[in-house]
């Protein structure tokens, strides 16, 4: 009896916080983002109106059916309700699923556009790097022996390439607004993962592969990006930043690292 | 009793014999229950302390140094000390705790004698098993003690950290060693009473008791059984695997190109991804040998206490079935951020949803079971309609992550943790408490305390809902899981207050345990003395004394004509058939 009510009262409990948004997601920052938000919405709707009849058919089940006496229905069952809820939550489930397939496909079937602005990134117990190619727009190569992370050569850009020369680096993620950015992911150490909240993006970085991630920011500003794999006892420091710039200061700022070399 | 007799067997004297080393498959059940017992007050109790950390990060408290030295030194845990309690929180709860008290323990006190079998099939496996479990206990425990101390890799151990040793961090030398040697064992041990399972559900049957009139409880430990069988057997592989990567300089899991701690490393030609595939095969698997006990335990009570026949039986066993098969598909719905080829996600997920078809029927037949019911309030039932609303809300965040697109924000959040701690953790602990209740009369002639264990019900059922409700929350607002404290990030400090609700709903819930232990320890000796069959239930365990004999049927062999759920049958003399009631 009572069991029935505590369900009841921790059900509209649990919807309430739900509607009210007090824990929610930051704004989204890009069109995938507001894909995403929809997808949510609908999976939210669906799940959420399952959660209450059930949790309230259960509750409402306890209440009314306590013993008061006399016999239980003997039935073994019904087969045609068990043909329609197997079908609709088949259907309701699966139809969810590819609902969202459009969302995934955009972020790893669909190439990033062929002048999205190519930014390698690369995880290590603690921290993170970026690394630009600079204005000849050629990544250098890189060797192991040659990082040194003091100095500033987190990836070990090799010295004897030309190309690398001009490459910078930076500790945090600068973009440009409303550009196509194409990330490269490397790790030279354990799992680590990327991930901006307000991009509703994330990806794990592995050791021994390069994982190409793109997306477009619209919206100006800094954001936080949190490592979100386990990778050691650093891991709840591992911290950067996406700075999302207006154009020109982004190539303010290009510069001033190409002078610096 | 129409049953031709035969000569009774007797249980050995010596004490040894009896209670230690016992292949009596009721003691063995007795110390599974009580390895899982301790071992989940000890899993409790490193999450308190990781709760309070969250929380608390600066705070010293004297007892931390003088358990850990190195770990918390003046009194302030370290964040590698947090790893390692997460890591040990999550190994033990999974492995020594889930898997082996809905299965190991009350499957093999009551799956012989339900389905009227003298002992298990094979009662010298049986007794290895046990002991081959203890010994991985041990040295899973040890593993607190050697320097380093425990490993901080998660209960997951994905290489690299866990496969360059003490070069990735404290606890990832002989502490990671140690805890894939017990893994090992473990895995060693699950297979044996694998076998064991299978071959009495198959070949040990009473007399009329064909599979399509066998409880669900005995279906769920059947079809755990496959699944254990199949999943660790990989797990084991995959565990001699890594620990040749640790020891003999191996590269399965390690690519090339890897620099650690300023020290570049020979490995190369390995993929971290093997792993995550290996140990997924397993994983998830893993997940329904740990629900799948209690689901069968949850139908049972539901039955009984309702006084009505389950709802769509046939239905159930087949639900049982898929979910065991489907089980075997659906692993890579681990790994759709891990860099696997993401064309594959959509095989996982659609998989994956389809696994929650199965898992639907089973609620919606639950919800049947009680419609038109007498509900008798035991506690054991409240338990199992517990784990109903449990199942229900921990499953329906599931339909959030199954979702690849959707994972790409929620992947390693709290939403995950929330997810998994409401379906695999408490609505399997549920199934447990209600086994509990429902079949101590038989263990020891008395009844557990019902008010206490009244008490003890709506403090944890409310007490889990307070901790694990909120952690959904955090995962909307994008908390990563497996942090040691919260102070580095600016949009995690507005989430503290929801953090510090949840550490204070956690001590309580915590503390309320001990209700129930209480109450064991206390009904064993004083409880009220219990008839033969308490519950007026069905199956052949209640048409034996309380404690059953030491070969349970007294040399009977029991013979059985109905189905295992027939109560409130029009026209019986009484409102429960018994299976082996004439026909």
């Amino acid at each position: 009896m009572l069991l029935g009510a505590v369900i009841w009262v921790l059900t509209v409990v649990i919807c309430y916080i739900f509607l009210g948004h007090y824990w929610w997601f930051p704004p989204p920052i890009s069109q995938h983002g507001q894909f995403y938000d929809a997808q949510f919405t609908l999976t939210l709707w669906v799940t959420g109106i399952i959660f209450f009849c059930a949790q309230m058919a259960l509750g409402y089940g306890i209440i009314k059916f306590r013993d008061r006496g006399g016999m239980a229905r003997y039935s073994h069952g019904n087969n045609v309700l068990e043909v329609v809820w197997t079908s609709a939550t088949a259907i309701l489930f699966i139809g969810l699923v590819l609902a969202g397939t459009r969302i995934w496909a955009a972020v790893h079937f669909e190439e990033a556009p062929a002048d999205a602005m190519r930014i390698e990134v690369m995880g290590k117990q603690f921290a993170w790097s970026f690394r630009y190619p600079g204005p000849d727009g050629k990544f250098g190569k890189t060797d192991l022996k040659q990082v040194n992370d003091q100095g500033g050569n987190s990836f070990g850009i090799d010295d004897k390439d030309p190309a690398g020369k001009d490459d910078i680096t930076s500790a945090s993620l600068k973009v440009p607004v409303g550009k196509p950015i194409l990330l490269i992911l490397r790790s030279r150490d354990v799992i680590h993962n990327f991930f901006v909240r307000e991009l509703r993006l994330k990806q794990d970085i592995v050791p021994g592969m390069e994982i190409p991630f793109h997306f477009q920011a619209d919206q100006i500003g800094t954001y936080e990006v949190p490592c979100s794999e386990l990778c050691g006892l650093g891991h709840h420091q591992m911290r950067s930043t996406l700075e999302v710039m207006p154009e020109a200061d982004f190539q303010k700022w290009l510069q001033e690292q190409a002078a610096q070399k | 009793m129409s049953s031709p007799i035969v000569h009774a067997h007797h249980a050995p004297t010596g004490f040894i014999r009896r209670y230690i080393f016992s292949l009596d498959h009721k003691v063995i059940g007795i110390q599974y229950y009580f390895l899982a017992l301790f071992s989940v007050f000890l899993g409790m109790a490193l999450s308190v302390l990781m709760r309070f950390h969250l929380v608390y990060p600066d705070a010293k408290v004297g007892f931390f140094e003088t358990l850990w030295k190195t770990g918390a030194p003046g009194g302030i845990m370290t964040p590698e000390l947090y790893l390692s309690l997460m890591t040990m929180h999550g190994t033990i709860m999974v492995f020594f705790v889930l898997t082996t008290a809905p299965q190991s323990g009350f499957g093999n006190y009551f799956l012989p004698i339900q389905i009227g079998a003298e002992d298990m099939a094979f009662p010298v496996l049986n007794m290895l098993s046990f002991w081959t479990t203890f010994l991985a206990l041990i040295v899973m425990v040890a593993a607190f003690f050697v320097p380093g101390g425990a490993p901080l890799a998660g209960w997951t151990a994905y290489p690299p950290l866990s496969a360059v040793g003490a070069l990735s961090g404290p606890g990832e030398g002989l502490g990671q060693t140690l805890w894939i040697i017990s893994i090992a064992i473990f895995s060693g041990a699950s297979l044996m009473g694998a076998i064991n399972f299978i071959a009495t559900t198959i070949d040990l049957r009473a007399k009329g008791l064909s599979m399509m009139r066998l409880p669900l409880t005995c279906w769920s430990w059947f079809v755990t059984a496959i699944l254990g069988l199949l999943g660790f057997a990989v797990l084991l592989a995959a565990g001699v695997l890594l620990l040749l990567d640790r020891l003999a300089g191996t590269s399965f899991f390690l690519p090339a190109g890897l620099l650690v701690n300023d020290q570049i490393l020979n490995h190369k030609g390995g993929s971290p991804l093997l792993w995550q595939h290996l140990f997924w095969f397993f994983g998830h698997p893993e997940v329904y040998i740990a629900i799948l006990p209690g689901m069968g335990v949850a139908s049972q009570l539901l039955s009984t206490f309702s006084r009505k026949p389950i709802f769509g039986y046939r239905a159930m066993v087949y639900a049982i079935l898929g979910i065991g098969f489907l089980g075997f598909f659906v692993w890579g719905h681990h790994m759709f951020m891990s860099g696997m080829n993401p064309y594959s996600a959509f095989a996982f997920s659609v998989l994956t949803m389809s696994i929650g078809v199965p898992s639907a029927i089973k609620t919606f037949n639950w919800i049947g079971t009680l419609w038109g019911g007498r509900i008798r309030f035991t506690t054991a039932m409240l338990f199992a309609l517990g784990f109903v609303s449990l199942f229900v809300t921990g499953g329906i965040s599931g339909i959030f992550l199954g979702q690849p697109a959707l994972d790409l924000y929620f992947h390693d959040t709290y939403f995950v943790v929330g997810h998994f701690h409401m379906i695999m953790g408490v609505a399997a602990i549920f199934g447990m408490f209600a086994g509990t209740f429902y079949w101590f009369p038989k263990v020891t002639a008395r009844y557990m305390n019902e008010t206490l264990g009244k008490i003890h019900f709506y403090l944890t059922f409310i007490g889990v809902y307070a901790i694990f409700t909120p952690m959904h929350f955090l995962g909307i607002a994008g908390n990563p899981r497996r942090y040691a404290d919260f102070t580095n990030f600016d949009f995690m400090g507005k989430l503290m207050p929801v953090h510090t609700f949840m550490t204070y709903a956690a001590i309580t819930t915590a503390l309320a345990q001990f209700i129930f232990l209480f109450n064991l320890i206390w009904s064993a000796k004083k409880g009220k003395p219990a008839p033969m069959n308490p519950w007026e239930a069905t199956t052949l365990e209640w048409t034996i004394p309380s404690p059953p004999p030491f070969d349970n049927f007294a040399g009977h062999h029991p013979v059985v004509n109905h189905g295992p759920y027939e109560y409130s049958v029009p026209g019986a003399p009484r409102d429960y058939t018994m299976q082996s009631d004439p026909a």
